[in-house]
């Protein structure tokens, strides 16, 4: 019987990473998730988690530690946010290039400068290109039980995964969340098979430079150049949508919870107005897609659970009867738009759905996004469609424009 | 039918002239003098500084002592440290066909 | 010539030859006896560097021990990486190197260095210093002697002393830390077959000739890294728990030797043909205070 307790988000990282016994991990704090650095490490000095804890002295040290570990063939774990993030980019991409199965929590917050420790989504979205999977958590449970789905998936693919959640909206908020039974989750987890070792009667160098073009070893084989291999990480990642849907369903069978997969839905069966988001602000928007429906709008959330890999497919799917979009989101690639709405735009071209996207961009640095903020910008936008404005728009919700 | 290429990130086997015949990169081969070369005039383990130096370990430590010209890159160290001055780089001929 | 010594050293080559470092590397010379001492159950943290090209380019490699690349910050979180994954998988007798440039020690590397070496890591961090960034075609770094012409100092010559990295590790209360050097092989086997038995971080410096670097012929390698001990440029020594003690050439030449003066080293080396002499003398008086210092702390 799984017990019930009232934790924060950070907390319930923290809990699954006991529960998944990575034999290495290395934390560096860094506000909002610097209690998981905390948890991690009362739990290896007490013996609940029995893993080597480098305190290491950076977070690019973090990451580096990580990826060596996970060549020598062990499961890892690291947490961070924001600038720490940042700083471990570079790592981000050499994680991801040479397949390593690495399990990160990135507990969302605003990127310097300005300096802020509050919550938006800039961090991780400005990590997309980096090869990582990417999975945004809405409430502290699926926390959780993201962190052991994503052992399997990163396990399975050969590719890391990073697990998002907003900072201090989730990582600082308790709620009530199941835990799962150890036994149950070694059973859900198989053990970690590397695909690189260290052997001195087999010695190898691992992870050199190479050649553009491709390359005969010395067995007559002719050996990947640079883009054959990165191709392989790209076809892993398309993969990798498959079995984030398979591993969900399969986490479903046996803990009883459903995240959707890919992609969840709310109240979408006969929507035409559908609101979309990742993390926290989707969840709430399931609060104005029921208020908008008091006021007769069949409005519905579709909410981006899998950023990495993209699911193109499924939201073109999910789409196919929208004749208006809404993407709520706390980040943007700066110089064109939200990084979520270019991504959706992009899936749906040449999908023949023609409906106006609005990119709404909301509680960067922690500005306080409520759902009366969000309705009254979805209430706005819906009344200029309906008077025939079809333009696809960008805009700024509670933030004071340099015109006004 | 062609073996593919298995691996999904870089694992490197070992193998002798991961550059190619590096003995290629230099015309100036050392060659041994068997008369001044301690170990062979004493018929006995000695010296073997030439051993001792070689960056790239082609010298063996023997009796006599003889030097893989595939990979030998002609750095000269040999001969300069060479106590008897048994040792010459020498440049070599190539006949071409 | 003690060529009795010689016996006592591993025989077997751990660097297969036709590899791409240069003529007459001074890496080359000193990674063959590192190797021999550390022997095979050792693996080797690599940074980007001239290492890493000896090492071979993909899908082949000259070096038969096991060797993980890494990010050039991070050799040393590297293999701090994989001393806790040995140490996890329970193999802590696996000999763990992190050998870097001294680019990847005295300034990319120094955090991530002293980070592993605060923590006391359970590892051998040898640095090899070339005194430039050589693989990038000798750009000037923070171990680049005064006066040395680099490509990133052409016409001034490097104007600031090199940084005295022995002191830096000293700092670090580390059981270990030695110098040595390729033209004195025995010496560096000896130091690293010991520093193979102790537990903690262990820090040895390199002295590493480089022919291109440096500007000089290549086969004077092991005269231009000898004339570095004669001088006191470089002296040969250990510091076991804080107590400093000469080895080999540099103990005779404390005891009752004369040094070379620089300027015979100086005058050998292309990189020091703009040497001012206000440099050699700045240069030659900066040896003389550190040989002293040492000669003292050794109590001869």
């Amino acid at each position: 019987m799984s017990k019930v307790r009232i934790i924060t988000g950070n907390e319930a990282a923290a809990l699954a990473v006991i529960l998944c016994e990575p034999q290495v991990v290395a934390a560096y704090p860094i506000t909002p998730q610097t209690r998981i650095s905390e948890l991690l490490s009362e739990y290896v000095e007490n013996g609940t988690l029995k893993a080597e804890y480098v305190r290491v002295e950076s977070e690019h040290s973090a990451l580096s530690v990580l990826i060596a570990a996970s060549t020598a063939g062990v499961r890892t774990f690291t947490a961070t946010s924001a600038n720490g993030l940042l700083y471990m980019h570079e790592q981000l991409h050499w994680a991801a290039g040479s397949r390593l199965p690495i399990v990160m929590c990135c507990v969302n917050r605003g990127v310097a400068a300005p300096w802020s420790i509050f919550n938006d989504q800039q961090d991780s979205m400005s990590q997309r290109d980096t090869g990582w999977i990417q999975l945004y958590c809405r409430n502290n449970q699926e926390i959780i039980d993201t962190v052991v789905q994503a052992y399997r998936i990163a396990e399975e693919i050969y590719a890391p995964v990073m697990v998002c959640y907003d900072g201090f909206t989730l990582s600082h908020t308790m709620m009530p969340v199941e835990i799962p039974e150890a036994g149950d989750v070694k059973r859900f987890l198989p053990p970690y098979r590397p695909h690189t070792f260290l052997d001195p009667e087999r010695p190898r160098t691992i992870n050199p430079v190479f050649f553009p073009n491709r390359r005969y070893n010395d067995e007559g084989v002719l050996c990947d150049g640079y883009m054959e291999m990165r191709r392989k990480l790209q076809n892993s990642l398309e993969r990798a949508k498959e079995v984030i849907t398979e591993v969900n369903r399969d986490f479903g069978e046996q803990f009883g919870r459903d995240y959707g997969g890919l992609i969840w839905s709310y109240r979408t069966e006969d929507a035409d107005v559908i609101l979309a988001g990742m993390g926290s602000i989707a969840a709430e928007t399931t609060l104005v897609a029921d208020l908008l429906r008091n006021g007769g709008v069949k409005a519905g959330v579709v909410g981006i659970r899998s950023f990495r890999p993209f699911p193109r497919e499924a939201l073109a799917l999910a789409l196919k009867q929208a004749r208006f979009i809404m993407v709520f989101e706390k980040c943007l690639s700066y110089g064109y738009e939200g990084g979520l709405t270019s991504d959706l735009k992009a899936a749906l071209y040449g999908s023949g759905i023609d409906a106006p996207i609005i990119d709404f961009i909301a509680g960067l640095g922690g500005r306080d996004v409520t759902t009366d903020d969000l309705l009254e910008a979805s209430t706005d936008a819906l009344e200029r469609y309906n008077a025939g404005d079809r333009a696809n728009r960008t805009v700024w919700i509670n933030c004071q424009g340099e015109e006004e | 039918m062609e073996q593919k290429d298995r691996n999904i990130s870089g694992v490197c086997t070992p193998a002798i002239g991961e550059a190619g015949k590096t003995g290629d990169w230099s015309e100036m081969k050392p060659i041994i003098d068997n008369e001044k070369c301690i170990p062979s005039v004493k018929e006995k383990p000695a010296c073997f500084l030439c051993w001792l130096y070689c960056p790239e370990g082609v010298v063996s430590m023997a009796i006599p002592v003889t030097i893989d010209f595939d990979y030998c890159k002609g750095c000269g160290i040999c001969a300069e440290e060479c106590p008897p001055n048994a040792i010459t780089m020498v440049r070599e001929v190539r006949i071409d066909e | 010539m003690i060529q009795e010594n010689f016996f006592k050293i591993n025989e077997r080559e751990y660097i297969l030859p036709g590899n791409r470092a240069c003529q007459g590397c001074g890496l080359s010379l000193a990674y063959r006896y590192i190797l021999k001492a550390l022997r095979e159950n050792t693996v080797v943290a690599i940074p980007p560097s001239c290492l890493c090209v000896l090492h071979g380019l993909y899908p082949l490699t000259s070096v038969t021990v096991p060797a993980v690349n890494s990010a050039f910050a991070a050799n040393a979180s590297c293999a701090a990486g994989l001393v806790a994954a040995l140490r996890a998988m329970n193999r802590p007798d696996v000999n763990v190197l992190a050998l870097s440039g001294d680019g990847g020690t005295y300034d990319i590397g120094i955090q991530s260095l002293s980070g592993a070496a605060e923590r006391n890591t359970d590892f051998i961090f040898a640095c090899y210093d070339n005194e430039a960034y050589m693989n990038t075609g000798t750009q000037r770094s923070g171990a680049t002697p005064m006066g040395a012409l680099t490509t990133t100092t052409p016409i001034l010559t490097k104007r600031d002393h090199k940084k005295d990295f022995i002191k830096i590790m000293e700092a670090h209360n580390i059981p270990y830390i030695a110098t040595v050097s390729p033209s004195f092989p025995i010496d560096l086997y000896d130091k690293f077959v010991k520093a193979g038995r102790i537990k903690g971080t262990r820090y040895i410096q390199i002295d590493t000739p480089c022919p291109p670097g440096w500007g000089y012929p290549s086969k004077d390698t092991v005269r231009v890294g000898r004339m570095a001990v004669e001088t006191g440029i470089f002296p040969l020594l250990e510091i076991e728990e804080g107590k400093l003690r000469f080895t080999g050439r540099s103990k005779t030449l404390a005891e009752k030797g004369k040094r070379t003066p620089i300027i015979q080293y100086v005058e050998r080396q292309g990189r020091f043909r703009k040497m001012s002499i206000e440099q050699l003398n700045q240069i030659q008086a900066w040896v003389d205070k550190r040989w002293n210092e040492f000669v003292r702390r050794a109590e001869m």
